[in-house]
């Protein structure tokens, strides 16, 4: 990075979170710390959900899956329109209605305290878990990248959100994620539009759209009934549904920022505006890996996406073996290339009997390449037992560290800690909320000021701030990142999900009920995600029916009677 | 303090508020009832899902 670099990147990140706290400075009500001034738009609410949603590691990792498997993973997205519509529609009214500060209170007055807070715990738990991981995940790509100090790298981030989101609040949010996006939608588009013009001058989109579809990098929907497969149509839509559900309608990171709506409609259609715009987000994101992928068609690329954990190997290495495996990679790529060329070519002049031959024969050199790249990977496990063998996550990043200009470059590392700070603050505000409205409030201190409380919120946003640094700090993950936050949260959301759903829809059910149908149903996904081999996706599904259910035959067990019974206070 | 089961779940607003007549207005030119705009994003993700699945046939 040069000194043009980091002036774009200081700028951009100090001058947002500057601007977030002179903008919410003297705010003092509760009400207006934790939810806001209550007046914001629809705009505002959309691309605060989408920017709470969107972090640093959907911009740097997506495109790494991209380019490894192609458009697959926008099935992950299919169940969010409709999931979006249905809160929308129902859990939005009652959220407004009841006036709460999270969603966990809602529970509380439909159910019982001990549901409130399990419910709030559970979201404590994964939130928590989560914070770490997006936090850690942006550092320790650009670090070693950057050949910056990752614990520094951590630190300086960290330390950036707590005191913006501290400060001002969930109002600190709102504002700053608005420009937030405004700089990771300019560093994608730029990005995307370089990539356009470094690809080969001959090159049409056409042929460039040929060459990701005749390498499977196009296939986006996959009609089939597998469960072992990731990513289908059928997971994703039901699968997803459940998991958008349960992120978009009961996680507080999600609802706080809708609940500053300054109306219904205004809450209402900023849903509806992420609704109609997840997915094209996420393909536009997917296409940039794929672009990646045609462009290292016609460009040599590394074996090995981290160069950092190539360069360490190579060390170690005695026998040379990464370096030959490097030289067989580069050969194997430039007979590729020629290949493809050929292909190209001969399908310009018409030429289809050579034109079929020669993609059959590039589609042969790319399965070669592949296995090259494979058996690399297990050298420098080999050579290095500590290194990281998946690389998806440094193939977007080492593009831009290599062929964007100076400049350019560092729009998008501010991109990519832009995205961080945005969901990273949306995160702690709702951790701050939760654990001051649903366990200091409602059983520490039940009458106190407003004053009291937001410096009791302020004092949790730099706890639960700590708490996100110091997992980073010692986080080590083998997955690949984007899908390390969807599996813990495919883990708790089913349930937390079938507690409202229960709440919403089945007004039978009492709070003993449920509340030990939660516990069970967790306890079961827990051990299912154990020994089930099936999409992580599912879990979602499976956790909230088990809930569902076990509510149903454990409240018939009860009886009416029973739950009548229970000398638990309501809030 | 709000009862559970007797508020909730309800179409009556538990705080005792009466609906909000401006939110039942979707401001929208084209699409004035809510109704009308789920439609229109289920529509959206059709379409999406349309065109993903033609970019796949077309390219393959």
């Amino acid at each position: 990075m040069s000194l043009v670099d980091f002036v774009v990147l200081i700028g951009a990140i100090v001058g947002i979170a500057g601007y977030g706290v002179w903008r919410t400075r003297g705010r003092r009500g509760l009400s207006h710390y934790l939810k806001g001034d209550q007046s914001t738009g629809w705009l505002v609410i959309g691309i605060s959900v989408m920017a709470t949603q969107a972090s640093a590691i959907t911009f740097i990792s997506t495109p790494g899956q991209g380019y490894q498997d192609g458009l697959g993973f926008v099935q992950n997205y299919f169940g969010a329109p409709l999931a979006l519509i249905v809160i929308a529609a129902i859990f939005l009214p009652m959220y407004r209605r009841l006036n709460v500060y999270t969603a966990y209170e809602f529970l509380g007055r439909r159910f019982d305290s001990k549901t409130r807070l399990l419910g709030a715990a559970l979201f404590l738990l994964q939130r928590g878990l989560a914070a770490g991981i997006t936090i850690y995940a942006p550092a320790i790509i650009l670090s070693t990248v950057l050949h910056w100090r990752a614990d520094a790298t951590i630190l300086l981030a960290g330390l950036v959100v707590i005191v913006y989101t501290a400060a001002g609040g969930s109002e600190a949010v709102n504002v700053t994620q608005k420009y937030q996006l405004g700089v990771i939608f300019c560093g994608m588009v730029a990005a995307f539009i370089v990539l356009l013009t470094k690809l080969p001058a001959n090159l049409s989109l056409h042929d460039a759209l040929s060459v990701a579809g005749a390498f499977r990098k196009l296939d986006s929907v996959d009609f089939s009934i597998d469960v072992n497969r990731r990513y289908t149509f059928w997971s994703g839509l039901l699968g997803g549904f459940f998991l958008a559900l349960s992120y978009f309608g009961t996680d507080q990171s999600q609802v706080q920022r809708y609940l500053s709506g300054a109306s219904l409609r205004e809450s209402r259609l900023g849903l509806m505006f992420n609704a109609v715009f997840k997915i094209p987000m996420q393909f536009f994101i997917l296409s940039l890996g794929v672009l990646v992928f045609v462009f290292y068609q016609f460009e040599p690329p590394p074996v090995f996406f981290n160069a950092a954990a190539w360069e360490s190997g190579v060390r170690r290495d005695n026998s040379e073996r990464l370096h030959s495996l490097e030289q067989r990679f580069a050969l194997a790529h430039a007979a590729k290339r020629q290949l493809i060329e050929r292909w190209l070519d001969a399908r310009r002049s018409g030429d289809i009997q050579t034109a079929t031959s020669a993609r059959a024969q590039a589609l042969e050199a790319n399965r070669q390449s592949e296995e090259l790249r494979t058996e690399a990977r297990k050298t420098l496990l080999a050579a290095n037992p500590t290194a990281q063998s998946n690389d998806t996550d440094y193939v977007f990043i080492t593009f831009i560290l290599g062929h964007l200009p100076h400049g350019l470059i560092g729009l998008l590392i501010a991109a990519f800690f832009a995205a961080a700070l945005s969901s990273k603050a949306a995160e702690l505000n709702a951790l701050a909320s939760t654990t001051t409205m649903d366990f200091y409030r409602y059983i520490v201190r039940r009458q106190a000021a407003d004053a009291h409380y937001v410096a009791a919120s302020k004092f949790f946003t730099v706890g639960w701030g700590l708490v996100a640094i110091a997992f980073a700090l010692f986080a080590n993950l083998a997955e690949n990142l984007i899908q390390a936050v969807n599996i813990v949260g495919s883990i708790f959301y089913g349930v937390v999900l079938a507690l409202f759903l229960v709440a919403f829809f089945l007004r039978r059910v009492g709070g003993t009920a449920v509340f030990w149908a939660a516990l069970l149903a967790q306890s079961l996904v827990f051990v299912l995600y154990s020994y089930l081999r099936v999409s992580y996706l599912w879990f979602n599904l499976i956790g909230c029916a088990a809930c569902v259910l076990f509510s149903l035959v454990l409240q018939a067990a009860l009886g009416p009677e029973s739950e009548r019974a229970e000398a638990l206070p309501k809030t | 303090m709000i009862s559970p089961d007797d508020s909730i779940g309800t179409d009556d607003p538990p705080d005792g508020k009466p609906a909000d007549p401006a939110d039942e207005a979707t401001g929208l030119p084209w699409l004035k009832s809510w109704l009308s705009v789920y439609v229109f994003v289920t529509m959206c993700f059709v379409t999406w899902v349309v065109l993903l699945v033609a970019l796949e046939r077309v390219f393959s």
